[in-house]
C-alpha cells in the first residue's frame, strides 16, 4: 500500500497509481516496501495481536468445502485465530446485501466498511476471497476507516492492502501459525 | 469436437505438445516463413490452445476470422461461430470469457465502435481474452486501407492496448498477450493493434516455431472473479450484478471497481517488460536531439525516415511504443533525455498518440514536441515526409 489518502479527485485510493504493484514471487509487501515473506508474516502476527478487535474475513474459496486444499485451509485458519485471539466474520458471498447487511455478523465486498465500523475493528486478515472482490473491498477499507488490512493471497498478492503476502497454500498458512505463536509468545499476550 | 475433456497433461486437444510461454516465445527453435499478417495471425493462434473465437468475418477487413474459423476446422480451436454483428460478437466473446475459455477475436474500423458498449463492460467483468484489432480508420468516407483512428476510442475502455510494428510483433504479441492477460492480478482483456493492410494483407518474413507445441491451457479458476459455474461455490450462473439493489453503497463500490480495473492494467508493466523485452523499443543514435515517437507502422517509416538523415549527417532515434495502455510513461521520460525535437508521425487526423506524448511529457521535458507528419484513410506516410517536417523545424524555410 501506498501512502493513506486520496488519490487524485477519487476518494477511493489505488495504490497502482502510487507506483505500488503486487509483490514478486517469493516476496511481499508491508505498505509500500518489497519485503521477505518471513518479515511480514511478523509484522502481520504483531499488528493482528496488539490491534483493538483484531478480525479474520475468510472468503468463499475457504467456507466452503469444494476442495482438499479449501478443507485443510480452513482447519487452519481456526487454528490462526485462536492463535491471534482473532474473532471471525465470513464474507459468505459477494453479492451486495439488500435491504441491509447484518453488520455484526457478516462483511461484504460492497461495503466492507460498514462491518469494520461496526466491530471497532482495528487490523483485519482477508483470506479466500477471490482476488477482485478483495481489491475492491481493500480500496474502500483504506478510504473509509483506520483498520490495518492484511490480505493473505493464494495468488499474486494485494497492493491495497497494508501488508499482503501471496502464494499462500495450505503449508503457509502452517508456516505463519508457527511464526505468530513464536510473536505471541514474545509479546507476551 | 476438440474440447477440454480430450487433453491430458501434457498435449491438448490438437495433440500439441504443452510449453511455456517463455519457450514458445523465447527458446524453441524457429524458421523462417513469408506470410501476410492474417496468415501469422493464425499461426499464432494455432499454438495458443484456443477455446473459442467468434467472429463476424466481414470483407475486406482481413482474412484473419476465416482463419481462425480453418483452424477450428482444423480441430486446433476449440469452438467457432459467428455473430449477428459486431455487438452481438463482442458479447458473445464475454460469454465465453466468463465461462472459463480462452477466447479471441478480430475487427477493425466501424465494427469497433458498433461494438463499443462491450469493451468497457469486458474490462468491468476481469475478462482476459484478446481483441486482434486491425486498424482501418472510421466511417465516412469508407476505407479499407490503414488508417488507426479507431484506436483512440478504445484508449479508455479499462482494456490493455498493445500495438505491433510488424508480423513478427504480431505473431510474438499475439502469444503473449495471452499470458498477460491471464495473470491473476491482471486479468482484464488485451486488444492487440496492428495497422490493416500494411500488416494484414502484406507478406513479410517471419520466423515462427515448430506448429506441434502450444500454450498451456488457460486456468479460469486463477481468475479474480469465480467462473461461470454453478457446481463450484459461490456457484454463478452469471457475474454478479454489482451495483444493483443497494443505492446506498453503490457509488463506493462503482469507484473503487473502476479504480481496480485500471489497477490491474497497471499491474500488467513487469510481464510486459518481460515478454516484450520492453514496452518501448529504441532505434538510432544515443546522442541524437532529434526524436520520432511512434507505434505501429510509422516506426518503420520513421526509422527510414533516420536512416535517410543519417546520410545528411542529422542524428535521430526512433522511440517505438509497444503498449499504448499501459502507457510507458517512466521509459519514454527516460528515452527523451537530451532530445530538443520529438515528432510523432501518425496515421490518422487527430494525432491520438501526440495527445498521450504530450500528456505524459508535460511539464517534465523541455523539447518542442511536433505532432507529424499526419496521414489518414489510406494514405502511405513516405520517409520523405517525415524528412520534410524535420528539416522545416532545423531548418525553416530551406526544405529538405
Amino acid at each position: 500500500m501506498a501512502n493513506q489518502g486520496p488519490a487524485y479527485y477519487s476518494p477511493y485510493p489505488a495504490a497502482t497509481y502510487e507506483g505500488v504493484i503486487t509483490p514478486p514471487e517469493g516476496k511481499a509487501l508491508l505498505l509500500e516496501d518489497v519485503v521477505d515473506e518471513e518479515t511480514a508474516m511478523r509484522e502481520i502476527a504483531k499488528q493482528m495481536l496488539t490491534k483493538e478487535n483484531a478480525t479474520i474475513f475468510p472468503g468463499p474459496q475457504v467456507l466452503y468445502a469444494w476442495s482438499d486444499e479449501a478443507k485443510r485451509k480452513a482447519t487452519l485458519i481456526k487454528e490462526m485465530a485462536e492463535v491471534l485471539n482473532a474473532n471471525m466474520i465470513p464474507m459468505y458471498d459477494y453479492r451486495p446485501k439488500y435491504p441491509k447487511i447484518d453488520a455484526e455478523i457478516e462483511i461484504n465486498p460492497n461495503h466492507p466498511n460498514l462491518t469494520i465500523w461496526e466491530n471497532k475493528i482495528k487490523a483485519a486478515i482477508f483470506i479466500g476471497v477471490h482476488c477482485h472482490y478483495a481489491n475492491v473491498a481493500l480500496k474502500i477499507v483504506r478510504a473509509e476507516t483506520d483498520c490495518y488490512t492484511i490480505a493473505m493471497c493464494a495468488l499474486s498478492g494485494h497492493e491495497d492492502a497494508m501488508a499482503t503476502i501471496r502464494d499462500q497454500h495450505a503449508s503457509d498458512l502452517e508456516k505463519f501459525i508457527k511464526i505468530a505463536k513464536e510473536v505471541k509468545s514474545e509479546l507476551g499476550v | 469436437m476438440s474440447k477440454r475433456s480430450d487433453m491430458t497433461n501434457t498435449h491438448n486437444w490438437s495433440g500439441q505438445k504443452l510449453v511455456s510461454t517463455d519457450y514458445l516465445l523465447f527458446e524453441a527453435p524457429r524458421e523462417k516463413h513469408f506470410m501476410t499478417g492474417s496468415e501469422v495471425l493464425k499461426e499464432a493462434m494455432k499454438r495458443c490452445t484456443v477455446d473459442a473465437s467468434v467472429s463476424y468475418p466481414i470483407t475486406p477487413q482481413s482474412e484473419a476470422a476465416h482463419l481462425i474459423g480453418e483452424l477450428w476446422a482444423e480441430g486446433y480451436v476449440g469452438t467457432y461461430f459467428r455473430g449477428e454483428n459486431e455487438f452481438g460478437v463482442m458479447s458473445e466473446v464475454a460469454g465465453c470469457a466468463m465461462a472459463g475459455a480462452r477466447t479471441v477475436t478480430t475487427t477493425s474500423g466501424p465494427g469497433t465502435l458498433r461494438a463499443m458498449e462491450n469493451f468497457a463492460q469486458w474490462s468491468g467483468t476481469r475478462i482476459p481474452c484478446q481483441l486482434i484489432l486491425m486498424a482501418r480508420g472510421i466511417n465516412s468516407p469508407l476505407t479499407i486501407q490503414p488508417d488507426n483512428l479507431e484506436v483512440s476510442y478504445m484508449l479508455e475502455t479499462g482494456c490493455m492496448i498493445w500495438y505491433a510494428e510488424n508480423v513478427q510483433e504480431l505473431f510474438d504479441m499475439s502469444i503473449a498477450a495471452f499470458t498477460v492477460a491471464e495473470k491473476p492480478d491482471v486479468h482484464v482483456p488485451i486488444i492487440t493493434v496492428v495497422d490493416g493492410f500494411f500488416v494484414s494483407h502484406t507478406r513479410e518474413a517471419v520466423m515462427l516455431p515448430a506448429d506441434d507445441i502450444a500454450l498451456e491451457p488457460y486456468d479460469p479458476y486463477k481468475a479474480p472473479l469465480p467462473p461461470i459455474d454453478s457446481e463450484t461455490p459461490p456457484g454463478r450462473f452469471l457475474r454478479d450484478p454489482f451495483v444493483m439493489k443497494s443505492n446506498y453503497i453503490s457509488y463506493a463500490t462503482h469507484a473503487s471497481w473502476q479504480w481496480e480495473v485500471r489497477s490491474a492494467v497497471e499491474r500488467s508493466r513487469p510481464y510486459a517488460e518481460h515478454y516484450l523485452k520492453g514496452l518501448i523499443h529504441i532505434t538510432g543514435e544515443d546522442d541524437a536531439e532529434i526524436a520520432f515517437v511512434t507505434c505501429g507502422t510509422a516506426s518503420n517509416q520513421a526509422k527510414e525516415a533516420h536512416r535517410e538523415l543519417m546520410k545528411l549527417g542529422i542524428k535521430t532515434k526512433v522511440i517505438k511504443l509497444r503498449t499504448i495502455r499501459p502507457f510507458p510513461a517512466k521509459e519514454l521520460l527516460e528515452a527523451v533525455q537530451g532530445i530538443k525535437h520529438i515528432f510523432v508521425p501518425e496515421f490518422n487526423v487527430v494525432g491520438w498518440l501526440e495527445k498521450e506524448v504530450r500528456k505524459e511529457l508535460y511539464n517534465k521535458c523541455e523539447a518542442d514536441i511536433v505532432g507529424g507528419p499526419r496521414v489518414a484513410g489510406g494514405m502511405s506516410m513516405p520517409a520523405e515526409a517525415i524528412i520534410a517536417e524535420v528539416m522545416e523545424k532545423i531548418n525553416p524555410g530551406k526544405g529538405a
